[in-house]
């Protein structure tokens, strides 16, 4: 089969492999995405710059505190997550009751904020990040560096505890019950615009620990998260924002697509996940797990 | 109705005046924005549709145009009409696709959609790539009997292609069709139910309003004698969305003043260097929580409120 293509399997698996990781950040920033737009009904165009704060910050502890690498792994999500949750408080909090567009628009505006200051601070060049866990493997078909291996271990952790949280857990069901229902939910005494800032803080802090995770595998950079942002649109739109699962397996499912792309024909490799896009939309205009409204 | 005479008045004599006043160069490319952005909000003031992407049909207008005139040595009519042309089956294959998404996926959709045309434009031969499209030479128009090589000969074109897309989006907007529209907007179940296809509506007016945008983007070209990958940018799709939101959504005025305010800002503060878009976020910001209707629309609602007094 693979003969037929003429396709080395060293590089069709390499290329798999590295989609799979490029798959994990999809799959990371659609989740955060999705669990703020079920709570607070904003689309989050945000999401990019806070990847890239939580790399930024990552950085910044390192080359100026001597922090670790793990430590920052915990650490910078807390903080670029508390940041959220500021934002919500002073800004987001303002726009719950009008029509999504003014979320949108609203976000995106910050977006233009952060990314401008954090270029005019840093440049647009990147700062590299050292590899925590230097080293690898010879897999036989390709050289799999260690903490790539890591990253794809460590996202699937990551959603999937993500899933349990809101899917199988009591505050979970909170959750899930004021997104249907907030007026229902608070009058059985729970505080729900404090749940809509956790949930914020929370999808906030998943787009930085993505992105302390990028670090090591890109360049620590102003506007590494501008462009992904804008793939991550089209994953969600490709998936539907509707259930959780629904946007891990499209987020690796994606990665994967694009991976083979690269074997196959390089070339479309930056616009598949587009065409998918546009072939999902004819066929299933709600997205492969989204429901029709 | 005198007033309103005497205002249209004063601002036609301002418009033939302007470039004695103020740098023709950059009238004329405030104007292309202009038009832009009355494209633009055509499709998000009547159809409520918020297009995040309309920077592709812009920017590829400004290729078509630039490639047609500048390597087929196509007169400077034709090259438009092509653009034109170019951009309105742009905006019929994306649009069929995006109009079967509402509201905010509508606009992510859009928005991923010029992402792809970008990918693309950085890929393929005919944008000439990072370098884009340099030295489109102005030529003269309707045989030679209207000159452009001149800055303030080329303005009176520039203004007279403005007011014909202007007058076409003014037209759509007050004909039956784009009652259909808004009544589409209001209440798409309803229209629906009265027998109204509510699609075919929403694509004809995406059609008409990605064909606007490519006669601004294609004027542009013309103006500034290039076509680059700025144009078809995510950046340049969030400025129309800017200016229109400055102007006031769903404002007829609005967006052209938007468009005024937008261009200015990047000639005169382009000191500042990236701090521009800090600027631009924190004017979208402070208009999504405090002036949504935008200066137009504070002002209309001013106006009114003093004339209930007096």
């Amino acid at each position: 089969m693979l003969d037929i293509f003429s396709i080395p399997p060293q590089a069709l698996f390499g290329q798999l492999l590295l989609g799979l990781i490029n798959g994990a950040f999809y799959a990371m920033l659609s989740l955060g995405l999705a669990v703020i737009f079920g709570m607070l009904n904003v689309i989050n165009f945000t999401h990019g710059a806070q990847y890239m704060m939580g790399a930024f910050a990552a950085w910044l502890m390192l080359t100026e505190l001597d922090v670790p690498f793990w430590a920052a792994l915990i650490l910078s999500p807390i903080v670029v997550g508390l940041f959220g949750i500021v934002l919500e408080r002073l800004m987001l909090r303002r726009v719950y009751h009008l029509d999504h567009l003014y979320g949108f628009l609203l976000t995106f505006g910050l977006a233009l904020i952060i990314e401008g200051l954090f270029q005019w601070r840093w440049g647009s060049s990147g700062a590299p990040y050292p590899s925590p866990i230097p080293g690898g493997t010879n897999l036989g078909f390709m050289f799999l560096p260690t903490y790539r291996g890591f990253v794809v271990v460590a996202a699937l952790v990551i959603c999937l505890v993500t899933w349990y949280a809101i899917e199988r857990t009591k505050l979970g069901a909170y959750l899930r019950a004021a997104t249907e229902n907030p007026t229902l939910v608070r009058a059985f005494g729970i505080n729900v615009p404090r749940l809509i800032t956790l949930t914020y803080g929370l999808g906030v802090a998943l787009a930085a620990l993505a992105g302390v995770l990028a670090a090591p595998i890109q360049q620590v950079s102003a506007l590494m998260g501008t462009n992904l942002v804008l793939v991550v649109f089209a994953v969600v739109v490709i998936g539907g924002m509707g259930s959780i699962m629904g946007s891990i397996v499209t987020g690796f499912g994606l990665g994967l697509v694009e991976g083979f792309t690269k074997v196959v024909y390089p070339p479309a490799s930056n616009t598949v996940i587009f065409v998918v896009m546009a072939i999902v939309l004819l066929v299933k205009p709600a997205g492969l797990f989204g429901q029709t409204k | 109705m005198n007033m309103r005479l005497l205002g249209i008045l004063a601002v036609a004599v301002l418009a033939l005046a302007a470039p004695w006043i103020v740098y023709p160069v950059f009238l004329m490319k405030a104007l292309c924005f202009a038009l832009f952005a009355c494209a633009f909000n055509l499709l998000l003031g009547y159809a409520g549709l918020m297009s995040f992407g309309h920077a592709m049909f812009f920017g590829m207008a400004a290729y078509f145009f630039g490639h047609t005139v500048k390597v087929w040595d196509w007169p400077v009519e034709f090259g438009i009409v092509a653009a034109v042309l170019g951009a309105a089956l742009l905006g019929l294959i994306t649009g069929a696709l995006a109009i079967r998404r509402q509201g905010i996926y509508f606009a992510m959709i859009t928005l991923a959609f010029a992402q792809m045309i970008y990918f693309l434009c950085v890929q393929m031969p005919f944008t000439g790539g990072e370098d884009g499209l340099q030295g489109i030479a102005r030529k003269p128009l309707l045989f030679g009997l209207i000159p452009t090589e001149n800055d303030y000969g080329l303005y009176y074109v520039v203004l007279a292609i403005f007011l014909l897309g202007f007058g076409a989006i003014y037209r759509f907007i007050h004909s039956p069709f784009g009652q259909v529209l808004k009544a589409i907007r209001d209440n798409e179940q309803r229209a629906v139910s009265l027998g109204y296809e509510a699609d075919r509506y929403k694509l004809l007016a995406f059609v008409l309003s990605a064909a606007v945008a490519g006669l601004a983007g294609a004027t542009k070209a013309m103006v500034v004698h290039f076509a680059t990958l700025t144009d078809v940018s995510s950046g340049t799709s969030g400025e129309v969305v800017l200016m229109a939101l400055i102007g006031g959504l769903g404002t007829i005025t609005g967006p052209v003043v938007g468009a005024f305010v937008v261009v200015a800002m990047q000639d005169y503060l382009a000191f500042v260097g990236q701090l521009v878009l800090v600027i631009q976020g924190v004017i979208f910001v402070v208009i999504v929580l405090a002036f949504r209707k935008g200066v137009v629309g504070e002002i209309a609602d001013w106006w009114k409120a003093r004339r209930k007094i007096s």
